[in-house]
């Protein structure tokens, strides 16, 4: 293993670019790498801004004049967005569990070769690949027919699923796991659910970890399920409220009254601007510190989906 | 020889572990049935003359057939033309950027002396990759926005007049084509970087014996061998060529109605429709992306087939 690192670091030693052409790739890539980075800078800039300064010179790279009013302000009206951050935190806890449940189920019953259902399980979750009945009529099966409009599971169970992660998976189980293992242990007497849970599933965290991370960061940036079922401001995640938010910046006076102060008392004073920034960064926060460690696993499910689609 | 009977014998007779098994799939093949079947057969609504109030059933089974109605009255608005000339368009658009520029790059980040900067640089681009459109949206308008904007801001500091961005439909093309780009940059790389990770070195040992230059070897090793994932990767995105990316189209223009001639999708006009409750022309819409969807999404399988047996989907 040694020697071949050497090898090869020998062949790249001879195929370097001259030092000019890297300067300038250097210099291309740190620019891209800034324009992906820089705008985020910029919404944390304006979060940290005062409301006078932004008023006056409008949005800054680096704040005219520092102020940590719309943080504060965000955790002392409290209510509004704490009651989002949960439900983001609930409706991302619980998806990603319920997602990984259904999706490796199914993709250990299609990664078994014997099962007599296979042929036809396997129809149930290629079809939707290529077809699907269209957001109108999906929207009224959940909105109307299942009963979803308004509840906090219209934001989970439309994307639990997804036929791309069922696949990975029997991808995974067929590849990984030895027919022997499964055979020794029905042997044993072990029944397939004991065997799904007290074996497979132990063995199988890669897999788990890619598509648990899959559903995470989805669930985390939806806002589309909630701007179609959420009518009640109560049910909205902190997307749904940035939402909200960016075309109605007076919605964050919405509970005046906890505070003991009138609604137009509260709107002339608040930090309407910073504030909307700010909760964009309550969001972003998270991710922007979480992704930088989870991106192998995104990038070995991304290949494998890209070659064995 | 008997044994193999037995054993043919036992595997077409239903087994105790089939039960099991079948009950280990229940729970996901009944959230297949209720969110991705039901709604297949919901599809008949285009053909109806829907209404919204009341129950979900009672209305598909007791609205009174429209025929091709719906379809007639989409395609007989201005929309229609409209909305598809946006959809495709944009899509060849991001199709051709959306190979060119992450192969280049991949290409080109594997040439840096610092292997770690590559990935330091890499890791920075995946970021937009992992905001989602309302965020996008949000950085969007701290750049655009009329009287706070960081792009105006400049424009005055340089002597120029303030533009309203949000009301001016000729940049939207570009602002909406360099956003798409901007967040799926780190994302579009990774394939191909795999491809070229998975390439064995001895043929750039071979090459470099003969004298190869490295833009030699990248012009006869490199770029041949990855044409079979980006032919792949260009096929799967004409099979989703009906489809637009919703966030993009609807969250970044904000809604604007000035923007509607350069911004509307197939995917923005039916949510649109549909949020006014005219629901005839917004499910003929959908029942159009959905077939024509389909068909591409077959014909690229059967492409990718002819090309790649072992890629293809079905």
């Amino acid at each position: 293993m040694a020697t071949r690192t050497v090898y090869e670091s020998g062949l790249d030693r001879f195929n370097r670019p001259s030092k000019g052409v890297n300067i300038l790739l250097h210099l291309l890539f740190f620019f891209l790498a800034v324009i992906c980075v820089l705008p985020m800078l910029v919404v944390l800039s304006v979060s940290l801004s005062s409301e006078d300064s932004i008023r006056e010179n409008g949005y800054h790279l680096i704040p005219t004049a520092f102020s940590g009013d719309a943080y504060g302000y965000i955790a002392k009206q409290g209510t509004m967005i704490l009651q989002a951050l949960g439900i983001s935190v609930f409706v991302t806890i619980v998806g990603t569990v319920l997602g990984i449940l259904l999706t490796t189920s199914m993709g250990y019953v299609l990664s078994r070769p014997n099962y007599k259902l296979k042929g036809f399980l396997t129809w149930v979750v290629f079809i939707p690949m290529v077809f699907n009945g269209g957001l109108v009529s999906s929207y009224y099966i959940n909105a109307n027919l299942l009963g979803l409009k308004d509840t906090v599971w219209s934001l989970i169970l439309p994307l639990a699923v997804s036929s791309f992660n069922v696949i990975i998976c029997k991808t995974f189980f067929k590849s990984t796991i030895p027919d022997g293992l499964i055979e020794s242990a029905e042997i044993d007497g072990a029944g397939q659910l004991r065997i799904f849970f007290s074996i497979i599933l132990p063995i199988s965290l890669p897999v788990i970890a890619t598509i648990g991370l899959f559903l995470c960061f989805g669930y985390w940036n939806d806002w589309f399920q909630s701007m179609l079922y959420i009518n009640n401001q109560d049910l909205y995640s902190l997307q749904a409220l940035l939402n909200n938010l960016m075309s109605n910046v007076d919605a964050l006076a919405r509970n005046a009254s906890s505070l003991g102060i009138s609604y137009a008392e509260l709107v002339a004073t608040m930090p309407k601007e910073s504030a909307r920034m700010a909760v964009a960064i309550v969001i972003v926060l998270p991710v922007a510190f979480a992704y930088p460690f989870f991106q192998r696993y995104f990038i070995s499910g991304l290949t494998v989906g890209a070659v064995k689609g | 020889m008997k044994s193999k009977e037995n054993r043919k014998r036992l595997h077409t007779r239903w087994r105790k572990q089939d039960t099991e098994l079948t009950l280990l799939a229940l729970p996901t093949t009944l959230w297949y049935i209720l969110f991705s079947f039901l709604p297949m057969f919901g599809i008949i609504i285009a053909f109806k003359n829907f209404k919204i109030t009341g129950g979900f059933l009672s209305n598909v089974f007791n609205s009174p057939w429209a025929g091709l109605k719906n379809f007639e009255f989409l395609f007989k608005s201005n929309d229609a033309w409209i909305i598809i000339r946006n959809t495709i368009g944009y899509n060849l658009i991001f199709i051709v950027l959306g190979i060119v520029i992450p192969v280049a790059l991949a290409l080109m980040i594997g040439m840096l002396h610092n292997r770690r900067a590559g990935k330091a640089y890499q890791t920075m681009m995946f970021l937009p990759y992992f905001l989602s459109w309302v965020v996008v949206s949000a950085v969007g308008w701290a750049f655009l926005s009329f009287d706070k904007g960081i792009l105006n801001q400049m424009l005055v500091n340089w002597g120029n007049e303030p533009v309203n961005w949000y009301m001016e439909p000729k940049y939207w093309p570009y602002f909406l084509i360099f956003m798409n780009i901007w967040k799926g940059l780190g994302y579009g790389m990774v394939v191909y970087l795999a491809t070229i990770a998975g390439i064995d070195k001895t043929y750039y040992e071979a090459a470099v014996i003969d004298g190869a230059t490295l833009w030699q070897q990248t012009r006869f090793i490199t770029l041949p061998l990855m044409k079979l994932v980006i032919v792949m990767m260009f096929i799967l995105a004409v099979g989703r060529i009906f489809y637009t990316d919703f966030g993009l189209f609807f969250q970044v223009p904000r809604d604007s109605n000035s923007l509607f001639n350069v911004a509307t999708t197939i995917d923005v006009l039916v949510y649109k429709q549909l949020k006014t409750a005219t629901v005839g022309m917004a499910s003929a819409a959908a029942f159009v992306q959905s077939v024509l969807g389909c068909l591409m999404i077959l014909a690229a399988n059967w492409t990718v087939r002819k090309i790649d047996p072992d890629s293809a989907m079905i």
